[in-house]
C-alpha cells in the first residue's frame, strides 16, 4: 500500500494533455489501435453480441437444434407465456424480490454497522474483521455444501441440537430462508469490506470535533460519518441489486433452482440445458433480468462517470 | 482509487491519533466492552461454520453416527482420503489450475493495455470504451447465456486443443469467457492506478524515443506491480470460484472444474456429512491459502474497485 501511496501524492496534478495524441507516429498508432481492438473484440463478442441476440431471439420458438431459419418468429408471445402460463416466474420473481429485500436488511446494513464500529482502532480489529470476510472469499456452491453441515435433516447440527426433523434444503417453505442466512454469511463480510475501506476517508479530525462537541454516538454517525459514506451507499446498492438478481450458485447446487428455490438466474439455465431446450422461451427470461440490470448498471456507471470527468 | 487518495492524504500529514481514541473513541468505556464483546461473539459465530466443518471433517462416520455430532473423539484422516479419491479432485484440481491460471495472466495483460490507452492518452473516446468494458462486467451472466452457449456449440476447435472438438466442453471456452467478464473491473482499477503516475515520464520516455508500446511495457507495466499483485489475487480466487459458465458450458462431468463439480458431488456425499465436510475444506483450501497470504493484496484488490463511486 505504501507504493501506492507515493505515487499518488507525487502525481496528483499530472493530467495528460489535451490533443497531444494528434502527433502520434504511424507505428505508434497502430499500436494502440491494437492494444483496444482484441480486448474490445473479446468483450464485444462473448458478451455485447450475444446480449444483443438474447434480444433477438426472445422473439421466436427454437429448440436450438436446427439452423437459424428453423426459428419460428413469434413476436411478443413468449413474454406473454412467461407472465401467464409459466408456473414457475412469479414464484421466481418474488423470491428474487424477498432476497433483495433480505440481503439489504440483515446483511447489508449488519456490514455496516461492523465497518463503522470496527474503523476505530479497537483492540483485535484486525482479527476480527478477518474473520467477517473470510467468508467472502469462498465460492456460493462451496457456501452451500458447507451449510449442508448445518441444514442436513438426519446429520445436520440444527436438527442434532434442537431434536427436531426439519428438512432445510427440501422444504419449499423454508428452504429460501436457509439459503438466505447462508448468502448472508457471506455478503455481511463483502459489505464491511467496502465500507471499512470508504470510511477510511472520514476525516478522524472531524469525527473527535464532534466528540468534543459532546455529540452522541448516533448523532455522530448520523452527521459525520453517514453523509461521507453517500457515494459509496450508491455503489452498495447496485451491488446488492445485481448480486441479488444473479443469484444462481447457491440454489443451482442445492436442487437446480426448484421447489421453493426458483429464481430467475436458474430459470434460464434450466431452459437450455434441462430436459427442454426451449431458446426463446429462455431468452425472453434473459432479457428481462437484462432489463432490471442495465436500470442499475446505468446509475452505477453515471457515478462512476461523474466522479471520472471531475478528476 | 479516491479512498486510496483521500486516506493517503490524511494518513502522512494529519496530527497524531489523539489518545482518547484508542480507549474506544466517541463510546464510553463500559459501553466499549459490551460493543467488544457483541463483535468478539459475532465473529465466533462468523468462523464456526468453517471450523465446523473442520472438526468434523476429521471425525469418523460411525462415531458421529452413533454418538451424534455434539459428542468428541473418532478422529481419523480417512475422510480426507475418500472424499478425494471419490470426489476425483486431483482432475478437478487440475482442471481449475488449467482454467484460472491463463484466464488471470490473460485478463491482466489485456485489461492493462486497455487501461493503459485510456490513461495515457485522453481520446474523445475514453469515457464510452470504459462503459462498454464496466457494463459488460455487470451484466447478468445468465442472459447471455443462450447465444454463447450455441455460438460455442457451433465453434469447431482442433482435436488437440479440445477432445470434444467443438468450444463447448473446452477449457478455452472458460478462459475467453472469464476474461471477457474480468476486463471491465480489471481495466477500471488498473487505469485508475495508472492515472496517478506522473506524466512526464512519458515525455522524458517520448523525447528518449520510446515507443508507445515500450512505454506500456517496460514503464508502466513495472510501476503498476502493485495494482497488478492485487488484482491477480482476486481474480485468481473468483476465477476459481466461478460456477454459472463452467456448469453450463462443461457437460463432460471429468472436465469440470472443482467449483461446479460440487455440484455433482453433493449427491454422491450426500449420506455423509463427514465427507461433506471434508470435501468443503479440500475445495476450500486453495482460496483459503491465497487469502491468508496475500490477504493485504485480496482486500487492497477489492476496495481498489468496490469503492469507487
Amino acid at each position: 500500500m505504501t507504493h501506492i501511496d507515493e505515487v499518488s501524492q507525487s502525481a496528483k496534478a499530472a493530467a495528460p494533455v489535451q490533443g497531444w495524441e494528434k502527433k502520434l507516429p504511424t507505428r505508434d498508432r497502430a499500436t494502440v489501435i491494437i492494444m483496444v481492438t482484441i480486448p474490445l473484440l473479446l468483450v464485444v463478442l462473448l458478451v455485447w453480441l450475444p446480449a444483443v441476440l438474447s434480444v433477438v431471439l426472445s422473439f421466436g420458438k427454437w429448440n436450438g437444434f436446427g439452423d437459424l431459419d428453423t426459428i419460428e418468429w413469434v413476436g411478443v408471445q413468449n413474454y406473454k407465456d412467461i407472465v401467464t402460463i409459466y408456473p414457475a416466474f412469479w414464484p421466481a420473481v418474488r423470491h428474487n424480490l424477498i432476497w433483495l429485500g433480505f440481503l439489504f436488511i440483515f446483511p447489508t446494513i449488519l456490514g455496516m454497522l461492523l465497518a463503522v464500529v470496527l474503523d476505530r482502532e479497537m483492540k483485535g480489529s484486525r482479527v476480527y474483521q478477518t474473520a467477517f470476510y473470510m467468508p467472502v472469499v469462498l465460492s456460493l456452491a462451496l457456501i452451500g455444501f458447507i451449510w449442508q453441515l448445518f441444514y442436513s435433516r438426519d446429520q445436520g447440527l440444527i436438527n442434532d441440537v434442537f431434536g427436531s426433523q426439519v428438512d432445510w434444503y427440501g422444504d419449499p417453505d423454508i428452504n429460501l430462508w436457509a439459503v438466505l442466512v447462508a448468502t448472508a454469511w457471506r455478503h455481511t463480510g463483502y459489505i464491511m469490506l467496502i465500507y471499512l475501506a470508504g470510511l477510511k476517508g472520514v476525516d478522524a479530525s472531524l469525527r473527535e470535533a464532534a466528540a468534543v462537541d459532546g455529540a452522541s454516538e448516533v448523532k455522530t454517525f448520523f452527521h459525520v460519518i453517514f453523509p461521507v459514506m453517500r457515494p459509496i451507499n450508491m455503489v452498495v446498492i447496485v451491488i446488492v441489486v445485481i448480486e441479488s438478481l444473479r443469484a444462481f450458485d447457491l440454489v443451482w447446487v442445492i436442487n437446480k433452482g426448484r421447489n421453493g428455490l426458483e429464481v430467475i438466474g436458474a430459470l434460464v439455465a434450466q431452459n437450455v440445458i434441462g430436459e427442454a431446450t426451449r431458446y426463446g422461451f429462455g431468452s425472453a427470461l434473459a432479457v428481462i433480468m437484462m432489463l432490471i440490470s442495465s436500470i442499475f448498471i446505468t446509475i452505477y456507471l453515471r457515478t462512476v462517470f461523474r466522479e471520472e470527468r471531475s478528476r | 482509487m479516491t479512498t486510496y487518495e483521500t486516506s493517503t492524504a490524511s494518513a502522512p500529514d494529519v496530527k497524531p491519533v489523539p489518545p482518547k481514541r484508542q480507549d474506544g473513541g466517541v463510546l464510553g468505556k463500559r459501553r466499549g466492552l459490551l460493543v467488544t464483546m457483541i463483535i468478539a461473539l459475532l465473529a465466533l459465530a462468523w468462523l464456526f461454520p468453517l471450523l465446523w466443518a473442520l472438526i468434523n471433517s476429521f471425525r469418523e462416520y460411525e462415531y458421529t453416527q452413533a454418538n451424534g455430532y455434539l459428542s468428541f473423539g473418532g478422529w481419523t484422516t480417512s475422510n480426507y482420503e475418500q472424499a478425494w479419491s471419490q470426489g476425483n479432485f486431483g482432475r478437478h484440481m487440475r482442471n481449475s489450475l488449467l482454467i484460472t491460471v491463463p484466464a488471470v495472466l490473460l485478463t491482466l495483460w489485456l485489461s492493462s493495455m486497455v487501461a493503459f490507452v485510456l490513461a495515457r492518452f485522453s481520446y474523445r473516446f475514453n469515457l464510452a470504451l470504459l462503459g462498454v468494458f464496466l457494463a459488460a462486467n455487470l451484466l447478468p451472466p445468465q442472459a447471455l447465456l443462450i447465444p454463447v452457449f450455441r455460438m460455442f456449440r457451433e465453434i469447431p476447435l482442433p482435436m488437440f486443443m479440445s477432445d470434444s472438438g467443438s468450444m463447448l466442453n473446452s477449457f478455452w471456452a472458460l478462459i475467453l469467457v472469464n476474461t471477457a467478464f474480468q476486463l471491465g473491473f480489471c481495466t477500471f482499477v488498473l487505469s485508475n492506478y495508472m492515472k496517478t503516475l506522473p506524466y512526464e515520464i512519458y515525455e522524458s520516455a517520448e523525447l528518449d524515443g520510446a515507443s508507445v508500446w515500450r512505454q506500456y511495457w517496460q514503464l508502466t507495466m513495472p510501476l503498476v506491480r502493485p495494482a497488478l499483485a492485487a488484482l491477480a489475487t482476486l481474480q485468481v480466487t473468483w476465477v476459481y470460484n466461478e460456477f454459472f459458465w463452467a456448469t453450463v458450458l462443461i457437460q463432460q462431468g471429468n472436465k469440470l472444474p472443482v467449483t461446479s463439480a460440487l455440484n455433482n458431488l453433493r449427491g454422491q456425499f450426500f449420506t455423509d456429512t463427514n465427507l461433506v465436510a471434508a470435501g468443503s475444506i479440500i475445495v476450500a483450501l486453495p482460496v483459503l491459502v491465497v487469502f491468508f497470504a496475500l490477504q493485504k493484496q485480496f482486500v487492497s484488490g477489492l476496495t481498489l474497485g468496490s469503492t469507487k463511486g
